[in-house]
């Protein structure tokens, strides 16, 4: 039986990104808050100590910083007719756990969503007509890029993101980004120093009329000091990064940005390796009362909370919410059900050039140091000849040099003896890779629900998770593999290798951990889970912040996107619910 | 006689260890971490590997561990490239791998049922990497002996075990037992590159070979003089987690 | 909270004192929270997360263990019968109430210089705490040194009870920063060299000196080693803030920046910077050495794999992050404790509010043996215009163990 702790203003669970900006801002409140983090504490001299931080077995390998299968996995399968099997590792995404969560070994791509991701269904369904997207659930947020605008530059001041403006108050600016929404100012930090294969890129796109620009990094290009007067340094490109901690506190997390303030403040506590099991509701089943979480030595304590803030990754906020009760599950048979609905991917494929005269040191690499081109994402481009919707960035960011995962060699290579070995040797230091980014739109078949057999440790069960891609987003990668292939012959190589995106989705290489939906935003309370401040429409006093929130994902990284809706959220808790708790929006 | 300067050291040392992480020990005996009103940190707090003892095998036995150089040598041949996998070290890494957590899967999830998955799916055996090897390794013993006139594989000579290991590669073995060969052999040869090519603290890749061999500069951290020097080679050599680089002593 | 705490508790003394007395009453008792400041009273006397000034935690000396009293006004357990006088000649000569003579590791050599007036303001701030019961045993340690009566010798030796004597020639700035450095700040008990009986050895005040695995660095003017490089800017603003364009602040001074010097008046921190821009510093030359030598070599191979990362290929650092190594005086000490230290151990630099990062250097003791981390301090005490004495590998070697088996 829980024992009962004393009640606090606020509980959140998880410490990451989205958590630690949250506590910032409501103790900066004067809330009482406590953070229940199911994973350790984390301090960046110790744990990323800068002698054995970059042991690529260690790190990227065996993944000792990131969540363990045998703490928390998945089921997956396909279709909803197979028979979903447990991850028993994971591979297609890692998901992070600890203080700091996926932040703290992120790449740093940070991105801001197109004005039109954001009212996505009627946008397309304005210029395309409904029938192009009678086959995809995708949804309006609720929310528009304008009224985000504030919070997305919070996140990147918050951060130190360098970058290349490419349209300041609606005035195009030379090398940045002429697809993106209106900012109000240029990003904190200038653009990273380019390494040779995005030099060559850009070179390469901008050859055939493409319009590159430097990726927004969380990588920095110079010291920074931000709004709250954490120092960070320059970013030393050290090619140990996504998977990784940062060293040298030149990588935005929540480490370098938010916890050394944070951490010091006598009304905010964080309690270490203490696992949520579910969020405890009054008898009305509207209003959360307490959280029930497990400590590191397997006792079971109750908070109360006048607040619950679900922060962990947008995949464990929704089984949060299912193992809680909180909203109605998604049943794919009738459409019916919000919880578990719209989850979506990313849909990415590659291209691989081999030279012979070219020397790209891929060691010198920077999780984000690289150069992007949007001309091919979201609606950047007219859809009218086309049969699908969405699109695709390109980014040539070599990132991830390191021999146990990276030795590219031209197919048909034997993979051992005497003959790999000279291709390998040959070609490591001589190839140049980019990659597409794509969109993931929602259909009514790929969801997360509950396993009906398979459980964690505690007996609770698994999420599981139906995904194929989309006939739209397989069309969509293919065609933006295509422009790929355009800008890769501009660069002649000896030989060009494109790996195209295929269905099925497989569980086992990795793609991406950028899994959203399952807890989305929206206007309608039979189609979204939580209403566009990120408050659930069932139950007022929980607020679910992450990816989960997003209705489809777009071409692009979303950390950008995640923090700004934290920002978001915040103002909205601080300056509405605080007033006047209670539903923000009415059903 | 001391002061207040030895004073206040003593006192943060005390800070960190024991009243910050533990404040809620003492105020409502939650046994968990808890921190409130300081970042923590502590003096001498590192956790690195534990570089590879010369104690000899740990988890293999001696006829496994002689079947395993042998493989690990054909796999990565010596040549005038580099060493072989055996001299490499790439057995000793294995054997310590399997000698640890990941032999024993101790962070994979475990639970059953185990059905038969799609390939999608990944593996969902129940079988840990160390008790793949240890079954692998003598369901290939008992097939050569049967199939090569009762010799092992490392009785065969290079060209013999290197058409076995073709054949285990293309699934053109019946190992029995319910093994498949294939997945067997991308098991070895999965971990015998991660040995090659890990930070030598683990057991292979030997005076950083591998590194030598492809221009990897190991575990550095700084490379900005660098970044701006399109298409031109590094100029220094590698180092290792344990450090490890001749120019670090005289 | 601590603040409406003391503010209650100085409400109920106002009382008890009469109301004509009030305004005189809340006047003092700001003096004397800021005396309480300039003292880092709290350094010593309160515990990290315990009630203000009710008995810190164990001090180790070379001699054994001493605990820093209870100074809250609980009768039985704290100052709360003793008297004003008490208090007073406590400040002033050791001897505190029932004639006990307190151990110098209180450091009333300095507070002896403390004027009557401060020590009342004082006075009057304690009284207004919120007594606590916490029976502190202060003196815990060994034979012979628990016997009290051993510091009347120690007290002949290294002792004269002298009020702070302005000097006419010197501006009132310099004089207040002397009162203060001298006085209740008590910057020599670190910072100056001492005697083998562990006093302050006055003529070579705040010449630097090696405390507890710490060094103590000169604060004089002297051009290399001390402050010489260091604007009166640098000065207040390392004091108020931990943090310069060389330095931040870390170990023990960490914690006074934190409890103390960040608190103080930026009148107060100009005058203090006024008179250490003042003393004379030693101008020895010195010529770095080699850079070809076996030392140098090896240190500058150790440093670029290790270090650059951070503190930059040039030594050059960031500022608010990672300390600058080149022009750097901590790095020229005459000792290198500090730096030996730093790179075995790791260290978390201070925080304040106006620089609340706290970065930590990474433990490299795992990784360096004593010769590497000797070479590389070596090459960083000779490089980019630094010029140092060597740091022999024996010298990481004694602190290594001493630091390792916990003393």
């Amino acid at each position: 039986m829980a024992r009962k702790l004393p009640p606090k203003d606020v509980v959140i669970v998880g410490l990451g990104w989205t958590g630690a900006i949250l506590a910032h801002e409501l103790t900066e409140a004067g809330l009482d808050v406590v953070a229940i983090e199911r994973g350790p504490w984390r301090d960046t001299a110790t744990d990323f100590n800068i002698g054995y931080a970059p042991d690529e077995l260690r790190y990227s390998v065996r993944r000792d910083l990131f969540l363990q299968p045998a703490q928390e996995t998945l089921t997956m399968r396909n279709t909803s007719s197979q028979t979903a099997l447990p991850m028993r590792d994971f591979g297609s995404f890692l998901p992070g756990t600890g203080v700091g969560g996926a932040g703290t070994h992120w790449n740093g791509h940070t991105w801001r969503f197109f004005p039109s991701d954001f009212n996505l269904k009627s946008h397309l369904t304005e210029r395309y007509g409904a029938a192009r997207i009678a086959n995809l659930t995708i949804e309006d947020w609720g929310l528009s890029y304008d009224e985000l605008e504030s919070s997305y530059d919070r996140f990147e001041y918050l951060a130190g993101i360098s970058g290349k403006a490419g349209n300041i108050q609606g005035k195009l600016q030379d090398g940045g980004n002429p697809f993106e929404g209106v900012r109000q100012r240029e990003y904190p930090l200038p653009a990273m120093q380019m390494s040779y294969a995005p030099t060559l890129f850009a070179e390469g796109a901008r050859s055939i009329g493409f319009h590159p620009f430097p990726t927004p990094s969380a990588n920095l290009s110079k010291a920074y000091v931000n709004p709250l007067g954490i120092a960070m340094g320059q970013c030393t490109a050290c090619g140990f990064c996504e998977r990784f901690g940062c060293a040298n506190y030149s990588k935005a997390s929540a480490h370098t940005t938010i916890l050394p303030v944070l951490m010091r403040k006598p009304n905010f506590e964080a309690r270490c390796s203490s696992e949520v099991l579910h969020v405890n509701l009054d008898a009305t089943r509207k209003m959360a009362k307490s959280v029930t979480y497990v400590d590191a030595s397997g006792e079971e304590w109750e908070q109360p909370a006048d607040l619950v803030l679900l922060c962990a990754y947008g995949l464990h906020n929704a089984r949060l919410m299912m193992l809680s009760g909180i909203g109605k599950v998604y049943d794919p048979s009738t459409g019916e059900g919000t919880v578990g609905r719209n989850y979506c991917y990313q849909t990415n494929a590659g291209v691989q050039l081999f030279f012979d005269d070219k020397n790209f040191n891929p060691f010198i690499a920077s999780g984000a140091l690289g150069q992007t081109v949007d001309d091919f994402n979201g609606d950047a481009f007219d859809h009218g000849s086309v049969d699908f919707v969405g699109g695709a960035g390109i980014n040539c960011i070599p990132t991830n040099g390191r021999p146990i995962g990276y030795r590219p060699v031209p197919p048909g290579t034997p993979r051992w003896g005497s003959a790999w070995k000279k291709a390998t040797a040959e070609n490591y230091l001589s190839v140049l890779g980019f990659s597409s980014q794509g969109s993931s739109y929602a259909t009514r078949g790929n969801y997360l629900d509950l396993d009906p057999t398979y459980t964690d440790r505690f007996g609770r069960p698994l999420m599981r998770m139906t995904f194929d891609f989309p006939d739209n987003d397989i069309r969509m990668s293919h065609w933006v593999s295509d422009r790929m292939e355009e800008i890769g012959k501009a660069l002649k190589p000896r030989q060009m290798v494109s790996s195209r995106r295929q269905k099925s989705w497989n569980s086992v290489p990795y793609q991406s951990t950028h899994n959203t939906g399952g807890a989305i935003m929206g206007t309608d309370p039979k189609k979204s889970a939580v209403n566009r401040y990120l408050q659930s429409w069932d139950v007022p006093n929980v607020f679910v912040i992450g990816a989960s929130a997003f209705p489809q994902n777009a071409g692009k990284n979303p950390t950008g996107t995640v923090g700004a809706l934290a920002f978001w959220a915040a103002d909205a808790i601080r300056d509405k619910y605080l007033r006047n708790p209670g539903a923000l929006v009415s059903a | 006689m001391s002061t207040d300067s030895a004073f206040t050291a003593t006192r943060r040392h005390f800070l960190t260890s024991a009243a910050a992480i533990s404040l809620v020990t003492v105020s409502t005996h939650v046994r968990a971490q808890s921190i409130s009103g300081v970042l923590p940190w502590q003096p001498f707090a590192a956790e690195p590997p534990t570089p590879i003892g010369p104690q000899g095998w740990v988890f293999f036995t001696p006829a496994e561990a002689a079947a395993v150089e042998a493989i690990v040598d054909r796999l990565i041949p010596t040549d005038d490239l580099s060493i072989g996998g055996k001299e490499a070290g790439c057995a000793v890494f294995i054997d310590r791998q399997l000698a640890g957590s990941y032999g024993s899967s101790s962070r994979l999830y475990m639970k059953g049922p185990f059905l038969p998955g799609l390939p999608t799916q990944g593996y969902q055996g129940k079988e840990t990497p160390a008790a793949r090897y240890r079954e692998g390794l003598a369901a290939i013993d008992a097939y050569l002996r049967k199939t090569m006139n009762g010799r092992s594989f490392v009785h065969l000579n290079a060209d013999e075990q290197d058409q076995f290991l073709k054949a285990m590669e293309a699934g053109k073995v019946d190992l029995g037992g319910g093994i498949n060969a294939t997945r067997l052999f991308d098991l070895i040869l999965g971990n015998t590159m991660e040995g090659f090519f890990a930070d030598p603290i683990y057991g292979g890749n030997r005076d950083m070979v591998s590194w030598k061999m492809i221009g990897f500069p190991g575990a550095r951290y700084d490379y900005r003089d660098r970044i701006s020097k399109h298409n031109q080679r590094y100029p220094l050599g590698p180092v290792s987690i344990a450090g490890g680089r001749p120019e670090w002593s005289r | 909270m601590r603040l409406s705490f003391a503010f209650a508790a100085a409400t109920a003394l106002i009382a008890s004192f009469g109301a004509n007395a009030a305004e005189n009453q809340f006047d003092q008792l700001e003096r004397g929270r800021y005396m309480a400041v300039l003292g880092d009273c709290a350094g010593c006397h309160t515990l990290p997360g315990g009630a203000p000034f009710a008995g810190g935690v164990a001090l180790q000396t070379p001699f054994g263990k001493l605990v820093a009293p209870n100074i809250t006004p609980d009768p039985e357990t704290g100052i709360g019968n003793w008297s004003a006088e008490d208090f007073r000649r406590m400040m002033k000569t050791g001897i505190g109430h029932n004639g006990i003579r307190l151990y110098p590791a209180m450091p009333y050599p300095a507070y002896s210089r403390m004027s009557d007036g401060d020590i009342g303001d004082l006075w009057v701030y304690l009284n207004a705490l919120q007594p606590v019961k916490n029976a502190v045993v202060a003196n815990q340690l060994p034979f012979p040194f628990n016997i009290r009566l051993s510091l009347i010798g120690w007290n002949w030796l290294n002792f004269t009870p002298a009020d702070f004597t302005p000097n006419p020639q010197k501006s009132a700035e310099w004089n207040r920063g002397a009162y203060i450095v001298e006085g209740p700040g008590h910057c020599g008990v670190c910072h100056s060299p001492k005697t083998w009986s562990g006093a302050d050895k006055t003529n070579v005040a705040l010449a630097g000196e090696v405390l507890q695995g710490w060094m103590a660095p000169k604060i004089t003017s002297a051009p290399r080693d001390g402050l010489g490089q260091w604007s009166l800017d640098d000065i207040t603003g390392y004091l108020k803030t931990g943090t310069n364009r060389f330095d931040i602040a870390s170990g023990p001074m960490a914690e006074v920046v934190s409890n103390s010097t960040s608190k103080m008046t930026d009148a107060d921190l100009r005058a203090v910077a006024v008179y250490l821009k003042d003393l004379p510093g030693e101008t020895q030359t010195r010529s770095a050495i080699a850079a070809d030598s076996a030392a140098m070599r090896t240190g500058a191979a150790i440093y670029a794999d290790n270090c650059s990362a951070c503190h930059g290929g040039n030594g050059e650092g960031t500022p608010k992050l990672f300390p600058r190594l080149a022009g750097n005086a901590l790095t020229q000490q005459a000792d290198a404790t500090s730096l030996i230290r730093v790179v075995l151990a790791g260290s978390q630099a201070g925080a304040t509010h106006a620089a609340p990062t706290a970065p930590a250097m990474p433990s490299l003791a795992w990784r360096l043996n004593d010769a590497q981390v000797a070479d590389v301090l070596t090459y960083v005490r000779n490089t980019w215009g630094n010029a140092a004495t060597a740091v022999p590998a024996e010298d990481v070697a004694k602190l290594r163990r001493q630091l390792q088996s916990g003393n």
